[in-house]
């Protein structure tokens, strides 16, 4: 049986606007602690603006209820790295306390000492990611918002970063909130899944996104292709 | 006579480390150009000091940071870029600079005079010197992630907008004190070069912003020993070594396949 102790967020009623227009609308959702909740839905759907919401880093409306001292580690989608002379060292210690570097590479399995010493903009898709990740990760979060963590990386390198985050959830019992667009992630990296398009159209468990009433609820009735006519 | 070649050399050491280290910021905001803009707004400010009798450098200052303020909130309420404000006020703050300064003066407004400084410049140049760079140090982690993410820097309770009014302030205090040695018209030079040499050697932020204070130290004073051994303007002899302190830095970078 679920208790109230066992949730890490309540969100009720959230909506945001900007700029007179309606972002997100009547958001309802809750997070269970040590669970990864993934967020879908297309471009435009509001889900950063969730996010953003979420980390008061834009106004909303609505009650966003923590259940303990939250501590949240957060990777944006995009960075701007590639003209800054940054070393990976120094970016794991920006905004920190004392904090062992090579460790928190240990964590998201960059063991390649080397790494340290590289500029950021000099790193591969990948081992960038695992550096944002291994960022957020050095405060010890109790929950981790992930914006597309993979974004602008080949889909090879995509699943063993998604399995090293498993093993993160796991060890650390950390809370997971992950904006993805890849049913096949949801399926297989996330426990619950709230797809958006700027109201909620579907909050429950993720195994249901292979059942078709599921996706039709998130991306509507399918396009018949037998009525479009082929071009010659 | 030497007393004030042995000053300029001082002032133009503390005003060299401190827009260089300053610039190397700068540089990686790609606000390169809006710094060497900027300066030309201190032109009325400067008219004005000559003009009633007081410090021309103080209203350099208040200009400076006037604008760089009002540009900043103007920038937050209506998203135009700030390359395009910053252009529209310096051309309006060169014409009215211009139209106001007396004449004697316009030339070493424009391209600096170090043969008037005396030991109180030294000493003021020392200390307003030392204390922007150390505010600087103290924000300057703060700038670079707010640099790489403004949404990461705010989520770690970092105050984006105020460390930024910050940072201006300090830029329009240095810009101020180095229009002394090479005018409005070349101190944005100091700002940008130093840097932009400084990246052509660094892989990591230590590095790259002790270089650009040093490559400004040494523009700087190579600049004013030989305007005064070759009694030439000092603004053109620093920018020339300055240049010449890039083009070095570019062909090590060449030659030793840096990565930056």
């Amino acid at each position: 049986m679920t208790t109230t102790e066992d949730y890490l967020l309540r969100v009720s009623n959230l909506n945001v606007k900007l700029q007179n227009q309606i972002i997100l609308d009547n958001i309802n959702f809750s997070v269970k602690k040590g669970t990864t909740l993934a967020i879908l839905g297309p471009n435009g759907a509001g889900k950063s603006v969730l996010f953003r919401a979420l980390l008061n880093l834009l106004p909303y409306t609505g009650n966003v209820e923590w259940n303990e001292k939250v501590r949240i580690g957060y990777v944006p989608q995009n960075v701007a790295v590639s003209d800054v002379p940054l070393s990976v060292k120094e970016f794991l210690t920006i905004g920190k306390n004392e904090t062992d570097a090579e460790s928190a590479l240990k964590l998201v399995r960059l063991d390649d000492k080397s790494v340290l010493n590289k500029r950021l903009g000099a790193l591969s898709g990948g081992q960038l990611r695992r550096v944002l990740i291994a960022w957020a990760l050095v405060d010890e979060p109790n929950i981790l918002f992930l914006d597309e963590p993979t974004s602008g990386i080949d889909v090879g390198s995509e699943e063993p970063i998604f399995l090293m985050l498993n093993g993160i959830k796991k060890d650390k019992k950390i809370t997971i909130l992950l904006i993805t667009h890849d049913i096949h992630i949801v399926q297989e990296y996330s426990d619950y899944l709230l797809a958006l398009n700027k109201c909620v159209t579907f909050f429950g468990k993720s195994e249901a996104i292979a059942n078709l009433e599921t996706q039709r609820a998130i991306y509507g009735e399918p396009v018949c292709v037998e009525s479009l006519k082929a071009e010659d | 006579m030497l007393d004030t070649v042995i000053f300029s050399l001082l002032i133009a050491i503390f005003v060299g480390i401190a827009s260089g280290y300053l610039g190397s910021i700068m540089v990686l905001e790609k606000m390169a150009l809006v710094g060497d803009a900027l300066s030309h707004v201190a032109l009325p400010g400067l008219a004005i000091g000559y003009l009633f009798h007081f410090d021309p450098f103080i209203g350099a200052f208040i200009f400076l940071f006037a604008s760089a303020a009002i540009i900043w909130h103007v920038q937050r309420v209506t998203r135009i870029s700030f390359e395009a404000l910053v252009g529209a006020a310096f051309t309006l703050a060169l014409a009215i600079g211009i139209m106001i300064i007396p004449e004697p003066e316009l030339l070493e407004a424009l391209f600096g005079d170090i043969t008037k400084v005396v030991l109180t410049d030294v000493i003021a140049a020392a200390v307003i010197s030392a204390v922007t760079v150390l505010l600087t140090r103290a924000v300057y982690r703060k700038l670079v992630l707010a640099m790489i993410s403004e949404d990461l820097a705010v989520s770690k309770g970092i105050d984006v907008a105020k460390t930024n009014l910050l940072y201006l302030f300090l830029v329009s205090v240095v810009v101020a004190i180095g229009i002394k040695i090479v005018g409005t018209l070349l101190v944005g030079f100091l700002v940008i070069v130093p840097a932009i040499a400084a990246k052509n050697l660094s892989s990591d932020m230590l590095r790259y912003s002790l270089l650009s204070a040093v490559f400004g130290a040494v523009a700087a004073f190579s600049g004013i020993a030989f305007s005064s051994y070759l009694s030439l303007p000092p603004g053109p002899m620093v920018v020339f070594s300055g240049i010449a302190i890039f083009a070095v830095t570019i062909v090590i970078n060449w030659r030793m396949k840096i990565t930056t």
